[in-house]
């Protein structure tokens, strides 16, 4: 989730709105900031952002008063956005994006007593936090109900870019539905974009073509699910319900919940208990979660979902538990062990069973 | 013959039916002398025309006259700046697609989340159902129809008759075309407005067709791709809707290699189109009467009575 945040900053840019200012806080209230690279009407990353951000405002009422910046593309923009934030007494600012890493450190160590949450990163500082969402956590769980829901065997994967998070979602969703089927195979098409829905939806077109009757993505927008829905095959939507494109063909979504996260940190910032820390939450921290699962699935299959999502959220089940081999066969989590999460975040192989090979 | 085929070349079509109509615009417009980079811009804000309309009234006929003009109304936009007041068409052009696509995500605000049953089929009775042939020829909606036409009368036009004459006058010579009586202004308007309505055609297939949804940006540089297939097709209106189909089939043949795990890097393919411009404007520019041939000697001229 690096490059389309890149992208979609560029060229909306022109489009900068800085909202929601209007109207001096008062003294008392604790004033929170959100940076967005997109805007928050695209339906996926940047929407979800701004769920969270609404939650916060519901949830402390007069306590804070919350502020967003949309459309801020990554680089020297971003800098002076979060200055802007910062200087005008902002607590709090979340930079939802994985591009604003340089500039959030930089600004944060102009302004020691102002807290930031950098989501997607890996660099943090006194005054910043980093968090991200174990995505493939909910891979597992649609991938076992893929395997079970599967007539052909073939499940069509759109894909975006070859990095660890999306080969890490392909290779969760292959070990669930194969641990349920041994006949499932998987089919991959790199549309090399975050968000062409003209693309996606050929991708997904070509994928229906060749036999496979799901379809899932790692792409934004919800012509992939809009396509499967046309062609009376399933899906399952990304980052967002994507329901009202696919009422019959969505299985389940898998949906970014910032709520919980969002609303603990400014609890922490108004106690004074703030820390920096690094968060890497999925089910449990309530993170990940899964839109309702379509009326179409049997109960069994739902039980056997629910099942899993539960052992994840307490720690008995793990999407990549051992044993584990990659395409050569070789061993790479031994029996009895998990994927380390270094070996999670720099994922850059295919598990056994998998055709082909990744992009270079 | 495997099942994937037909569905494989049905998709090429659908892919290359909004580049058609892009390029073929911009033919025109470029014909008359006048270069407009803002048809990215004009495509999307026919895109959330047409799905407004389109949303709103349930008349598809009226969302693909909306598209239209909505497209015509920001060509409008451009030929005023540029023709009337004389600012630089690069520029102008430039600042018509930003503005297009901010624009455009305002109109689309309530209109996200939302969704159209796409266009109807023109289903022909038995023709459609001849195996292979009938499927790829009939039964597909009225602007895939409408962009083949679209190409056979911009070609006779440009070529039989006086209007089209007169549409290469001005972009020839302007100060000739002038000089003779013509207003050169004028034509370039009409070839500007009919450009835009072309690319909001191509905006309104994305959103009522190819895909039936809006969301932001959706065009995803289509209208790049449309400009570079001008110049790859050396001004010529069938070469255009050549190379649309050209473009639109390596897409889809690299997306159905993938699937069949034929590996070839999906990089490379994207890029092919772009290289296959490159060597046409190389080929095309490293002869000068070849260019001259080709290229409106006027593109991105402005035209000033005093000279």
């Amino acid at each position: 989730m690096i490059s389309k945040r890149v992208f979609l900053g560029a060229l909306l840019s022109a489009a900068m709105v800085v909202g929601a200012s209007a109207g001096q806080a008062a003294e008392k209230k604790t004033k929170v900031g959100f940076v967005y690279v997109g805007p928050i009407g695209d339906h996926g990353w940047s929407y979800q952002h701004n769920v969270g951000r609404i939650a916060i405002a519901n949830t402390f009422g007069d306590q804070v008063k919350t502020t967003y910046v949309e459309s801020v593309p990554e680089g020297a923009d971003a800098a002076r956005v979060i200055t802007k934030l910062a200087r005008s007494g902002h607590k709090l600012i979340f930079t939802t994006s994985f591009g604003y890493m340089n500039p959030t450190l930089k600004v944060a160590k102009r302004f020691p007593n102002v807290k930031f949450e950098h989501a997607t990163g890996f660099k943090r500082s006194k005054n910043v936090s980093t968090y991200s969402a174990r995505f493939y956590e909910g891979r597992h769980v649609v991938g076992l109900i893929a395997g079970k829901m599967t007539k052909s065997n073939i499940i069509g994967y759109v894909a975006s870019f070859p990095i660890p998070e999306v080969i890490r979602g392909i290779n969760a969703t292959f070990l669930a539905a194969r641990s349920v089927n041994p006949k499932v195979k998987i089919k991959i098409v790199w549309v090399s974009t975050w968000f062409d829905p003209g693309k996606e939806a050929d991708a997904a077109k070509a994928l229906i073509a060749q036999g496979a009757d799901i379809i899932m993505q790692h792409t934004d927008s919800p012509a992939p699910l809009q396509q499967a829905q046309k062609n009376k095959v399933w899906a399952v939507g990304q980052a967002s319900d994507m329901v009202s494109f696919g009422p019959k063909a969505q299985l389940t979504a898998i949906i970014d919940n910032w709520n919980a996260y969002y609303i603990q940190r400014t609890k922490a910032v108004l106690d004074g208990t703030w820390k920096s820390q690094d968060v890497w939450g999925g089910f449990k921290s309530g993170m990940v979660q899964l839109a309702p699962y379509n009326k179409a699935i049997p109960a069994d299959v739902v039980a056997l979902a629910e099942k899993a999502k539960e052992g994840i959220f307490n720690g008995t089940v793990h999407p990549f538990a051992g044993p584990i081999k990659n395409q050569a066969g070789k061993i790479v989590v031994p029996a009895g062990q998990n994927a380390s999460d270094k070996m999670l975040a720099g994922m850059n192989f295919y598990v056994e069973g998998i055709d082909g090979s990744i992009p270079k | 013959m495997p099942e994937w085929i037909v569905p494989a070349l049905l998709t090429i079509i659908t892919a290359s039916t909004p580049l058609v109509f892009a390029a073929i615009g911009e033919i025109v417009v470029e014909k008359s002398g006048v270069l407009n980079l803002g048809i990215e811009g004009m495509m999307i804000v026919g895109a959330i025309f047409a799905f407004g309309v389109g949303v709103t009234t349930g008349s598809a006929t009226l969302a693909i006259l909306a598209g239209a003009i909505g497209g015509a109304a920001m060509a409008f936009l451009f030929g005023f700046l540029t023709l009337y007041l004389l600012s630089n068409q690069v520029a102008t052009g430039l600042a018509l697609t930003i503005f297009g696509l901010g624009f455009s995500a305002l109109l689309g605000h309530g209109f996200v989340g939302k969704t159209f049953p796409g266009l109807p089929r023109l289903e022909i009775p038995f023709l459609s159902d001849i195996p292979f042939i009938g499927p790829l020829l009939f039964g597909h909606d009225i602007l895939v129809y409408a962009s083949v036409v679209a190409v056979a009368l911009v070609t006779y036009m440009l070529t039989k008759t006086r209007t089209g004459l007169l549409i290469r006058a001005v972009g020839e010579n302007h100060f000739a075309a002038h000089s003779i009586g013509y207003s050169v202004n004028k034509i370039r308007m009409a070839c500007v407005l009919f450009g835009g309505a072309m690319a909001g055609l191509g905006g309104s297939y994305l959103s009522l067709a190819y895909t039936p949804l809006w969301v932001e940006n959706m065009t995803a540089g289509r209208g790049w791709i449309a400009l570079a297939l001008v110049v790859f097709a050396s001004w010529k209106a069938w070469r255009a809707f050549f190379g649309a189909y050209l473009f639109g089939g390596i897409t889809i043949i690299q997306l159905h290699a993938q699937g069949f795990g034929v590996e070839i890097a999906p990089q490379f393919l994207a890029m092919l189109p772009y290289l296959a411009t490159i060597v046409v404007l190389v080929l095309i520019s490293s002869d000068s009467s070849r260019a001259r041939l080709n290229a409106p000697a006027c593109l991105g001229r402005s035209f000033h009575a005093s000279g």
